[in-house]
């Protein structure tokens, strides 16, 4: 299987996000397989908290609905592993801190690497508390995937250098939600992190829109999340026509642009 | 990770915040540093609570109650009587000054039964400054007067809706608003909690508190009190009780947590007695959660310790022994806001009465040439009509 890395070399790539167990498990897989088949790059999957702090309403919501299922984090694990009979495209979790915590950081890496799960995304993990986590990452051979925001640039040399994978840019201050209009700030930030690296980038935080796909032709990936779940919560049983609606038309308007 | 960080109290504290705030924060900690060192902003400081919160807060002792207990002296330390009712503008005068001094402008605070809110509130309309407050729907419902006050001032009183609507999920919307305006906002955090330098800058405000006492007992009794009691949620006002006797290991620290209807419940807010380690709000401390590490919902009469964490210096100060941290029910908190009511002609806070209600219990094990503090938080005015209702009495309000 290519790397993180590999995978995200190129660009105009699609990481597609969401939350496992909304609305349930089944779903989930079905909804996993499609997005991968209508040409999702990378798929993040999130991993439901009762708080999660860098979230707006809508995932938030997605969240809490997952946790009305009962899901935990082995059916998470069991669900990946069903996805995995299925695609083998590359995967990445996105959770918080305490969850990986609570099921013990090396435990919870050696999991991801028995389902193939590439990497791991946690918002509430900056780089000074990374110190227990990064290496037991790179002895799982696992990628932590760093944040950057337009308040970083002080801090981007210690950011790269703990960063493998990819690198996620946040588009906007505040926190993740779909959004109108969306400031090109995510290309400033772009070519401040190329003076240092040459590592992928996805831009995330409010991208929804076509529009907004063609706006960062510098990034390698850009990282949907709650336009994906606003889709799957209008038609929680039968989404896949819609996601694959969407992600081809997110798709073509990333390759219009070049 | 180790007690070298400096963020760290033992293997509780960091900074586990987004990116995104990390910078905001780190401002923070520079500034608080600096003016911890400035003689001008110490001075400044100083003035306020002398000439604007009215301290030194009394230390009183409570004779009657003593006698009727018929064990060890209790002294009161009358943060109630502080300009805002409670111990909250301590650290809130604090924090808008460094604020102030910082450039900028505007001021967010999170708050549960709503004194920090009102405590903010103020100091932003003192020093001129915006101002927009976040509780909890459950709260704004239950201290509906402390939401119209700090309208009264100024503020703006946005009620959170997500998750469970209570404190922590207020303390989740204030951080969330900080993301989107960092530029010309302030975080007033209110408790003993956060990444660093929270913790360790709300210490340091509040030890007003046992540094007038220390003095106090000196001057008034010759010699240290026994025991320290102060309730916990955050734990803001236990932690300022606390500092000054620390050192002192003859003086007992005991923290009194809100054990809502019982501890062996799922309606209670007893993170020490109930909780495990965890990293939340922006820290590791103690947490009552599940065993995948969701944050449980809690439970207590008193919205302001209604909240399912505590401070990272009390779990460390407890694992090394130094402090110990008991739960009290809903019923022994309204029993004893009746008592000292009774007793003393002193309506405390509900908060504050989980702490009397440990006195209670403690004081006649003790000797009567004893004597125990007892941190009296806030005045209970605000509560009036809750402890009603739980008595099931009609005010016709």
């Amino acid at each position: 299987m290519p790397s993180l890395t590999a995978t995200l070399q190129a660009k105009e790539k699609f990481i597609a996000f969401t939350v496992v167990g909304d609305p349930d498990l089944d779903h989930t897989v079905e909804y996993v397989v499609a997005m991968a088949q209508a040409g999702a790059d990378v798929v993040e999957l999130g991993i439901a908290f009762s708080d999660p702090s860098a979230d707006g309403p809508t995932i938030l919501s997605a969240d809490q609905r997952a946790l009305d299922n009962g899901i935990t984090t082995e059916q998470v694990f069991a669900t990946v592993a069903r996805i995995r009979q299925q695609t083998d495209v590359p995967l990445v979790f996105l959770t918080y801190t305490n969850i990986v915590f609570k099921y013990g950081y090396a435990e919870f890496l050696a999991q991801m690497q028995a389902h193939d799960v590439q990497g791991l995304i946690l918002p509430d993990m900056p780089i000074e508390e990374q110190t227990a986590f990064l290496p037991l990452a790179q002895q799982y051979g696992r990628d932590l995937i760093q944040l950057v925001t337009s308040k970083s640039y002080d801090r981007l040399p210690a950011i790269l250098q703990n960063a493998s994978g990819f690198v996620y840019v946040v588009s906007s201050l505040g926190i993740t939600g779909t959004r109108q209009t969306l400031s090109n700030e995510a290309n400033e930030i772009i070519a401040q992190i190329r003076q240092y690296s040459d590592i992928p980038v996805g831009v995330g935080f409010g991208i929804s829109q076509v529009e907004h796909a063609r706006q960062f032709p510098t990034a390698n990936a850009i990282i949907v999340g709650s336009a994906i779940v606003k889709i799957i919560a209008e038609h929680p049983y039968d989404a896949t026509p819609y996601l694959t609606q969407f992600i081809t038309a997110m798709k073509e308007a990333q390759h219009a642009q070049s | 990770m180790t007690t070298n960080d400096h963020r760290y109290f033992g293997q509780y504290g960091g900074q586990f915040i987004p990116e995104l705030l990390m910078p905001a924060v780190t401002e923070v900690a520079d500034a608080f540093h600096h003016y911890q060192h400035d003689a001008a902003f110490q001075a400044e400081l100083k003035d306020l609570f002398i000439n604007y919160a009215n301290r030194p807060s009394l230390l009183y002792h409570a004779k009657n109650m003593s006698a009727d207990l018929g064990g060890a002296q209790i002294y009161l330390k009358r943060e109630d009587l502080n300009h805002t009712g409670a111990h909250k503008i301590n650290n809130v005068l604090g924090q808008a000054l460094i604020a102030k001094k910082m450039g900028k402008t505007r001021l967010i605070a999170e708050t549960g039964a709503g004194q920090h809110g009102v405590a903010t509130a103020t100091a932003a309309a003192l020093f001129d400054m915006e101002c927009e407050i976040f509780m909890g729907k459950e709260d704004t419902d239950r201290q509906a007067l402390n939401v119209y006050r700090m309208e009264m001032l100024g503020a703006k009183v946005n009620a959170v809706t997500t998750g469970t609507q209570v404190l922590k999920d207020a303390v989740n919307a204030t951080f969330q608003d900080w993301t989107k305006r960092i530029d010309d906002t302030f975080y007033v955090l209110g408790s003993a909690v956060g990444p660093y330098p929270f913790p360790e800058m709300v210490k340091y405000f509040q030890s007003v508190i046992s540094a007038e006492a220390r003095e106090q007992f000196l001057y008034q009794t010759g010699r240290l009190p026994d025991a320290v009691l102060a309730c916990v949620g955050g734990g803001s006002n236990a932690i300022g009780s606390f500092a000054n006797f620390i050192d002192d290991s003859e003086v007992k620290l005991i923290g009194v947590e809100a054990a809502g209807k019982g501890v062996d419940t799922n309606q209670t807010a007893a993170t020490m007695t109930r909780g495990s380690v965890g990293i939340f709000h922006g820290m590791k401390s103690q947490f009552l959660q599940s065993s995948d590490g969701q944050i449980d919902p809690v439970y207590s009469i008193s919205a302001g310790l209604d909240y399912p964490g505590v401070g990272p210096e009390h779990a460390y100060l407890r694992d090394l022994d130094r402090a110990q941290y008991v739960p009290i029910t809903d019923d022994e908190a309204v029993a004893a806001f009746d008592y000292i009511a009774q007793q003393e002609g002193i309506i405390a806070a509900i908060e504050s009465s989980h702490a009397i209600a440990y006195a209670m219990k403690l004081a006649p094990t003790m000797r009567p040439d004893q004597q125990i503090m007892v941190t009296l938080s806030g005045r209970g005015d605000k509560d009036v009509a809750a402890i009603a209702r739980y008595k099931g009495v009609d005010l016709h309000e």
